[in-house]
């Protein structure tokens, strides 16, 4: 049990990590809703709230700028998250199933992969994408996000199917199952969790990417929101589009947010348990 | 119901370490067979080859009539039990039970699934279960759940790979009891692995030995006990287990630390020109002479208890001896395979428990000299084994097999199979 003197600290603690973590996010939803005019004031909540800022994104000016964005954005993530899903779960049950020469080799690999800085790729990426047409098309997003995403769900769920009983397959098949119904009915349903998590932990990168969505882009064809935010302007040069950015910035931390807390509990369990007991 | 047939089967890994040395081993068709040894002698892993889980390095393996070396597991058509019983933990019992009958897409309608697993659970007294998860079970029931997806299929034989060793004795007891009516009931071939040489006298029609992966001896339980072939079988079966003591050949006996055995026909004929031999009597073949008629042909010794342990039913009382250095070696090794810590040698005697002998204590004990086994030190064989009496033994099992079978055969014709619910704990 705490003592009341370590209770305190821990809540001291605790209140500091979060507006630590919390206040920026604060001050981006206060100016949000700040008219233009406000923006430079200095203080913290604006005085008389307005939604004109969310107008502007949603149906006025930037409407057509972060509208297609924010479709960019959520298709090439979903579908990155998807492919990357199901190539590292096949993947990752090989490596912790099967013996297959090479099997550490992928492993470094992917690991090599996920160890590069971003931008020391996005340079001869920018030109490889011109030169054979994948420049400014989501399919020219969706594979560099596959490669920030495929070596952590490998490791991650390479990890969470070891865990998994072998016993349990090799019971499916005795009981009649193909190696796919067991891997199907047997090991699939146990390792969902695992794959939801990973799967959440992709998409979360994808949707924040910023240095491939503003290289390898430069029409709404495939812009994704963060780096559209970039092109916001305001209703005059002398205005900046602070206001419009900040609204921007609320609605695509909006998904993050739900999913984060319609799925904590998995999420959770996910990272830490992993152990699967019969 | 099948009879599966080993022909000179061999494991071999890449290391050219054979697990299974040239097994041959014939299971009828209805028949309880047992695999035993201590760890490591092979009998996991001749199991699962013959479910299919492990390739066959050479030989043939053969259910029915049929060549199965090569077939998936799911080709096979046999039900295995593990030794973690591997329930799916996202199913429910019933959903676990009735699992391999899903997997037979559509062979079977839902209601005709449905009606199997009740039956199934009904006989294992899970039926109050069936909507649990695995993970609230206790051992005991997950075990039976385990049974319970193995007999849902008719399948052609069963295979239980250490079905009971992660139980607690209590319960250990009273599923082994149950394994055996359950087999009896539906007379379904049976392949069990066990360590456990308790559960192998009580379960088999046959038993097995196992040691290094090579077959020592197949014969009944009774068989086994009485009449085994060579030192390792003699030392594994019984518990405790049998006296190996050594045994020095004189003109007209052999002389043991406790007393001489006179050199009567059957035992002349059986050292045959040899000096030293490994003498083997069992625990309970030992008296004391104050609580029993000693026989004329009795052989007497003084002994001088070391331990005493009283156990309700009987009394276990302890002697210890320095071996001869001739056959040291070879009981040692013997120790080895048997998962012993090569302790001291040590006499092991099984008295009566109105005994009243305690630590410490001097004892007359006397044995009769026709319950001895001699053993040659060195290649270990038995040369007291009377064949005759062995196979005759056998018969007696495996009438008493054919019996089981029939009455059990009857009872199914008469519709009663699922009517002998066993009870369990």
């Amino acid at each position: 049990m705490l003592t009341t003197k370590q209770k305190v600290w821990w809540a001291l603690g605790t209140v500091a990590v979060l507006v630590y973590a919390l206040f920026p996010v604060a001050a981006i939803f206060a100016t949000s809703f700040k008219p233009s005019s406000e923006l430079t004031s200095g203080t913290f909540l604006p005085s008389s709230p307005t939604l004109s800022n969310y107008e502007s994104i949603l149906a006025g000016d930037a409407q057509e700028l972060f509208l297609s964005s924010l479709r960019n954005s959520i298709g090439i993530s979903v579908i990155s998250t998807v492919l990357a899903s199901i190539l590292a779960t096949l993947a990752a049950y090989a490596i912790a199933r099967l013996d297959f020469p090479g099997k550490k080799l992928v492993l470094m690999t992917s690991l090599a992969v996920s160890i590069f800085p971003v931008i020391s790729i996005v340079t001869p990426l920018f030109n490889l994408w011109r030169t054979i047409g994948l420049y400014d098309t989501w399919p020219g997003l969706i594979i560099p996000y596959m490669s920030l995403t495929l070596p952590i769900s490998i490791w991650t769920l390479t990890a969470f199917f070891r865990q998994i009983p072998w016993e349990l397959e090799q019971a499916a098949q005795v009981d009649g199952a193909t190696t796919y119904q067991a891997f199907r009915r047997a090991i699939v349903p146990l390792a969902a969790p695992g794959v939801f998590t990973t799967a959440l932990i992709a998409f979360f990168i994808a949707w924040n990417d910023f240095v491939y969505g503003i290289s390898l882009t430069s029409t709404s064809a495939a812009r994704p929101v963060p780096a559209a935010l970039a092109f916001f302007t305001g209703s005059s040069q002398f205005e900046e589009p602070t206001g419009a950015i900040s609204a921007a910035a609320v609605v695509v931390t909006i998904p993050v947010v739900v999913l984060v807390l319609l799925f904590q509990r998995q999420i959770v369990s996910g990272l830490t348990q992993g152990a699967v007991k019969g | 119901m099948s009879a599966i047939t080993l022909k000179n089967i061999v494991k071999e890994y890449g290391d050219g370490y054979a697990a299974v040395n040239d097994v041959s081993l014939d299971i009828a068709d209805g028949e309880f067979v047992i695999l035993v040894g201590p760890s490591g002698c092979g009998k996991s892993t001749l199991l699962r080859m013959i479910v299919g889980l492990e390739d066959i390095t050479s030989g043939e393996l053969r259910i029915d009539d049929d060549l199965v070396n090569d077939k998936a597991p799911r080709d096979r058509d046999l039900a295995m039990v593990f030794q973690n019983y591997a329930l799916y933990p996202h199913l429910t019992v019933f959903e676990n039970i009735a699992f391999p009958l899903r997997l037979t897409k559509g062979a079977l309608s839902d209601d005709e699934i449905d009606a199997r697993v009740r039956r199934a659970s009904t006989l294992l007294e899970l039926d109050e279960h069936l909507d649990r998860k695995p993970a609230n079970l206790s051992g005991g029931q997950r075990q039976r759940v385990a049974m319970g997806r193995a007999i849902v299929r008719e399948a052609r034989a069963f295979l239980f790979d250490e079905p009971l060793s992660n139980l607690d004795a209590k319960l250990r007891g009273q599923m082994r009891t149950e394994i055996a009516r359950m087999q009896r009931t539906l007379g379904t071939t049976t392949v069990y692995v066990t360590h456990d040489q308790t559960e192998a006298l009580t379960l088999g029609d046959r038993v097995a030995v196992l040691r290094r992966g090579v077959l020592q001896q197949v014969a009944s339980p009774r068989s086994l006990y009485e009449q085994p072939v060579n030192l390792f079988v003699a030392g594994f079966i019984g518990s405790p287990p049998m006296n190996f003591l050594p045994g020095t050949v004189g003109e007209s006996s052999i002389s043991t630390p406790f007393g001489d055995l006179p050199l009567t026909d059957r035992l002349r004929s059986a050292v045959d020109g040899r000096e030293i031999v490994i003498v083997g009597i069992r625990p309970d073949a030992f008296h004391d002479v104050d609580e029993s008629d000693v026989p004329d042909e009795a052989v007497r010794f003084e002994a001088e208890i070391d331990v005493t342990e009283w156990l309700g039913s009987e009394l276990y009382a302890y002697v210890p001896f320095t071996s001869h250095d001739d056959v040291a070696a070879k009981l040692e090794e013997l120790d080895r395979d048997l998962d012993g810590e090569g302790m001291r040698t040590q006499l092991v005697v099984s008295l009566d428990a109105m005994s009243t002998l305690t630590d410490g204590d001097d004892a007359t004990l006397w044995f009769d000299p026709a319950s001895a086994h001699v053993f040659d030190p060195e290649t270990g064989d038995n040369l007291t084994r009377d064949a005759e009496r062995a196979s005759k033994l056998d018969e007696h099992g495996a009438k008493a097999r054919k019996r089981a079978i029939e009455r059990a055969r009857e009872k199914a014709e008469r519709g009663e199979a699922s009517v002998a619910v066993p009870s369990a704990g």
